[in-house]
């Protein structure tokens, strides 16, 4: 709605309303062509919906158009830009915004060297330039509502689903002393100064008064994550950095509210009690935690509906979403901050949330995220830029150069001030690079600008120069800081953050160590970090995570589910690498488990081992293997590209129904399964890879297959009697194993990665005639070939 | 830097026998010296790291694993026999020694302790890079239970067994995957390519360095070691 409000402007939208009508002006001219050679050959024109406003009842007039073409006074097309002309605008923004971040990288050697955000802005520029030279009136695109209701939450609920939770809690204190300290600090030092400077002589700033320039240095004083995220995720610094400046961009947010509304409040009465400092602190503390309190209570709820989701996997993502901007907007009902409560809300879901949806769910989320987050990103700085094209200015060379120089000046002493502080406390030191990053990548966004913006015109006479203020600022810090951070982290060589994705054992070293530092502190004999730490999450495992997960997987421990998110990722890598021999490169692929396993085995599992096959059975063997994985693959694809679009109204519904039906016939009639047991280090996929190339991996993991998951090949149509039997004598061996089979089997389904459940008619009928085997996820999983293999699309079926 | 412990035996041993410790601290700056700025296992810290010895060794000069055993906190640890075993285990005291003792005195208590001690402000390289082998070694000592140099399979099993021995049978059942597939990532890591009858003894030191690079060892194994006494408190 606010979109609404705040781009439906009387002006602006006629501006727009008469170039939309030269456009399609133009646009009938054309169509006008098309639509007497349409009429002509073929009565189909639905190409003018496009342009008639999208207007059914038009559209099917259109349709008989050649039998009224006499009628010379019917309105064959008629125009209507200001029915759509808001929605019609907001495509054209997010379009455009989308085109420039489209083009920003197609020019290689640009975005290496100025970042994204200083390019956006002076496209921005350009855009309200050349708005103005066209004569009309800039549309004030950055309003409070917009900006406040609109393009932050996704940023900040995309900061908080993803914020690190790790590095974030170890530094909570240093970022809480930066975020509260640090700002308050500022906001005074800025706030004070700039009065004393325009209480000299000669400055013609007398008129400017204490609580107005108080108010302005807390709009002006806050770190901004918008613009933190976008120049720092380019600059790779390491884990530590980022998230001491990013963590305090996002906390300071309370400091800036309480402080934003304490004088702007205070600028009416014009006097400060004691009184009102208290009511200050308690303000600040009721607007941060409160804020906290709201966003942890949807999060609880998102991630408790979540536990319910898994009929209806379509609208899972939805909830993430919709339940984080009912915390954002209830909280900024209460005037809490909204930012604090995205961030509490996001955080606090996403380990129940992700442990609850399928991993589909988990990647929509994700991309929704990433994609909202960054369309929203790009629009602000460009709106940065033509609201500054747009917004009466009022230039003042002292008040404005002070500003540059008192933010830089405070933000160096503050964070050096507060870091001596913090090192007495901190058990690894910030050092004095550190400290120069901290205090440089201190960057003003449009938070500060849309907070200035805010301001009333007749309460604050100088809002105008207030404003030409913020975005000087802005643009020094984000133009020069910005484009200047990048150099000099590499000539600092501050360390820069490693990409290497998490490996297992580093998983397992970690989870070592935080129990080994549990230990040594109760060794010790005191109760710090790392215990309340361990008493936390031995809570969370007993009470919460039963309350808001779903089934089994509560009991999950996180090294077990780490093991199996990452099995899945490998499978997935597989099949998208086509599901052939060929193995990712990350993965241990030139090393097998015959290498770490002992070659001596029990005599127990050595006398399981295969009867030793001859050289042409073998090739048999493999031979049937392969055509049957292949079919498999073949038929359980065109499965899947139903199952997945499945859409009741769609035209192929029918014919998707017939074809399951068939299916299932299909399935009835396979009765011969193989199971050929695997090694465990191995992921199935892994296995499966080997088996298809290297002949004495085979022995190998049956060798070495005690009691370890299996992988199950079914086989849809057995070549020769002959060698089904030798594959029943396989199952036969491999029963044992298929008890873990099919518990890992289960943890898969739950998973439900890659594809939906087939029709539960569909596994038990599999199920009853598999003699049990349950586990088709898995089979499908490992059997979907990929995007490639395109031409076997349209081959019938069945085999 | 490699000398320190050194130094905390010296010291301890001082402490121990005098037991005016804080006059003696106050007047020597050996130690000072020797690490740069600033101590980084203070004096008073050492005062009540002693006490929480004496508190739990039941005022006996030496401590046994029953004692430790007794430590309510610590009865809900995963690895906690490993955690005891590294207190008694010789390889960590830094004398070269081998195998593992019944009771340890107040210095090897410290010795074990400065293993978890918190880095200086500003190290060189060399320091850096000591240290992480040192604090990499005393993890590495603590999976390498027959002191073999080499984490074998069944070691690595072992342990990831225990870390995930509270969550029943589930966690029994994964952990032997879990460590075989770790296991693979450090043979493949490491060796690159593999011959089917080549055979991946163990995980070696170097190994073991290599394969947790990534983790920061030496900001993260560390731990706050008190200035204040909190031992009553605790349990």
């Amino acid at each position: 709605m606010s979109v609404r409000v705040a781009l439906h402007s009387p002006r602006g939208s006629r501006s727009f309303l008469e170039r939309g009508l030269l456009l399609l002006v133009m646009l009938i001219f054309l169509e006008g062509t098309v639509l007497t050679l349409g009429a002509a050959s073929s009565p189909d024109i639905s190409a003018q919906d496009n342009t008639g406003g999208g207007d059914d009842q038009r559209g099917i007039e259109g349709r008989h158009g050649h039998a009224n073409y006499t009628k010379k006074a019917f309105p064959v097309l008629s125009l209507d830009y200001r029915h759509i002309h808001v929605p019609f605008e907001i495509s054209l923004w997010v379009l455009l915004a989308s085109l420039m971040k489209l083009g920003f990288h197609l020019i290689p050697r640009l975005s290496s060297i100025v970042p994204e955000s200083c390019l956006l802005i002076v496209v921005g520029l350009l855009v309200g330039g050349l708005i103005k030279l066209a004569g009309e009136e800039v549309p004030p695109v950055l309003d409070s509502n917009l900006f406040f209701l609109c393009l932050l939450p996704p940023i900040i609920l995309d900061a908080g689903y993803f914020l690190p939770i790790r590095p974030f809690m170890e530094n909570i204190g240093t970022i809480l002393m930066f975020a509260v300290v640090g700002t308050l600090w500022n906001a005074f030092f800025v706030g004070g100064l700039l009065y004393a400077v325009c209480q000299i002589e000669g400055t013609y700033l007398s008129q400017v008064e204490l609580l107005p320039c108080l108010l302005f240095g807390s709009i002006i004083s806050a770190v901004d994550p918008v613009a933190v995220l976008a120049v720092f995720e380019e600059i790779h610094i390491n884990e530590l950095l980022h998230i001491l400046v990013f963590g305090e961009s996002l906390l300071n947010d309370a400091v800036t509210v309480v402080l934003y509304h304490l004088f702007e409040e205070y600028s009416d009465a014009g006097e400060v009690t004691p009184m009102d400092v208290v009511l200050g602190v308690i303000c600040f503390l009721i607007v941060s935690l409160g804020g906290i309190a709201v966003g942890t209570i949807y999060g609880i709820l998102a991630a408790f509906t979540s536990r319910f989701t898994s009929h209806t996997r379509v609208i899972e993502p939805l909830f993430v979403f919709v339940y984080s901007y009912m915390a954002y907007l209830s909280a900024e009902m209460f005037h809490l901050s909204g930012i604090m409560a995205l961030i509490a809300c996001g955080a606090v879901m996403r380990p129940y949330v992700e442990a609850n949806i399928s991993h589909k769910s988990h990647t929509t989320v994700k991309y929704f995220l990433k994609m909202w987050s960054s369309v929203s990103e790009t629009l602000i700085f460009i709106f940065l830029g033509v609201a500054t094209v747009a917004g009466p200015h009022a230039w003042n060379w002292t008040f404005v150069s002070v500003t540059v120089i008192l933010c830089l000046v405070s933000r160096v002493i503050g964070v050096v001030g507060l870091t001596f502080i913090i090192n007495k406390f901190r058990i690894v030191k910030l050092t004095t690079k550190d400290q120069f990053i901290v205090a440089y990548g201190g960057l003003r966004g449009a938070i500060a600008f849309s907070l200035g913006y805010l301001l009333d015109k007749d309460l604050f006479p100088m809002r105008t120069m207030f404003l030409t203020a913020i975005i000087t600022e802005i643009f020094f810090t984000v133009f020069v800081q910005g484009m200047t951070i990048k150099p000099l982290v590499d000539l600092l060589a501050v360390k820069k953050k490693q990409e290497a994705k998490r490996s297992i054992n580093e998983e397992i070293h970690t989870q070592f160590l935080d129990h080994l530092l549990t230990g040594i502190e109760d060794i010790c004999g005191h109760y710090g970090h790392h215990h309340w730490k361990d008493k936390l999450n031995r809570f969370n495992k007993k009470y919460i995570k039963k309350c808001l997960i779903a089934g089994e997987r509560y009991k999950e421990p996180q090294l077990i589910a780490f093991y199996h998110k990452m099995e899945f990722k490998q499978a997935i890598e597989l099949v998208e690498s086509g599901g052939g021999v060929k193995l990712p490169s990350a993965m241990p692929s030139q090393v097998s488990m015959q290498n770490i396993q002992p070659k001596k085995l029990p005599p127990a599992v050595a006398e399981r081992a295969l009867p030793q096959f001859t050289k042409g059975r073998e090739e048999e063997i493999r031979k049937i293997l392969r055509s049957n994985l292949q079919k498999t693959r073949q038929r359980l694809r065109s499965y899947n590209r139903h199952t997945l679009v499945a859409d009741p109204f769609e035209d192929g519904w029918n014919d998707f129904i017939l074809k399951k039906q068939r299916m299932i016939e299909l399935e009835k009639k396979m009765s011969n399964y193989l199971t050929v047991p695997a090694a465990p280090p191995d992921s199935p996929t892994m296995c499966r890879a080997r088996l298809a190339s290297d002949p004495n991996a085979f022995y190998n993991i049956k060798a070495s297959s005690d009691g370890v998951p299996t992988i199950q090949v079914d086989l849809a149509s057995p070549q020769s009697p002959d060698s089904v039997n030798m594959l029943n004598e396989f199952s036969k061996r491999g029963a044992t194993d298929q008890g873990l089979g099919q518990r890992e089997g289960a943890d898969r389904d739950e998973d439900q990665g890659l594809m939906m459940k087939p029709s539960s008619a569909g596994i038990e009928e599999k199920g009853e005639e598999g003699g049990g085997n349950k586990n088709p996820g898995l089979m499908r999983c490992l059997s979907d070939p990929g995007p490639s293999n395109e031409d076997e699309e349209d081959e019938p079926f069945l085999p | 830097m490699n000398n320190v412990p050194s130094i905390y035996i010296h010291y301890s041993l001082c402490i121990y026998s005098s037991c005016h410790y804080f006059n003696f601290f106050l007047k020597s700056s050996i130690f000072n010296c020797i690490v740069g700025k600033g101590p980084v296992i203070s004096f008073e810290q050492i005062g009540i790291l002693h006490k929480r010895f004496k508190q739990l060794s039941h005022n006996e000069d030496t401590l046994r694993r029953d004692d430790l055993n007794t430590i309510p906190d610590l009865s809900c640890n995963p690895i906690r026999t490993q955690i005891i075993e590294a207190f008694f285990d010789k390889r960590n005291f830094h004398q070269n020694g081998e195998g593992t003792v019944q009771e340890i005195s107040f210095e090897e208590f410290l010795v074990v302790m400065s293993h978890f001690r918190p880095p200086a402000l500003n190290m060189t390289e060399e320091q850096r890079e000591s240290i992480r082998r040192e604090k990499l070694r005393f993890l590495f000592n603590m999976h390498d239970t027959d002191n073999d140099g080499t984490i074998t399979l069944e070691e690595y099993r072992h342990v990831v067994e225990e870390l995930l021995s509270r969550s029943g049978a589930l966690g029994k059942e994964t952990a032997k995957g879990i460590a075989d597939a770790a296991m693979l990532e450090v043979a493949s890591i490491s060796m690159g390519h593999m011959e089917p009858d080549e055979f991946y003894e163990g995980i070696t030191f170097e190994h073991f360095l290599k394969i947790l690079k990534d983790i920061e060892i030496e900001t993260r194994m560390n731990i706050r070691f008190l200035n204040m006494d909190t031992t009553n408190l605790c349990k």
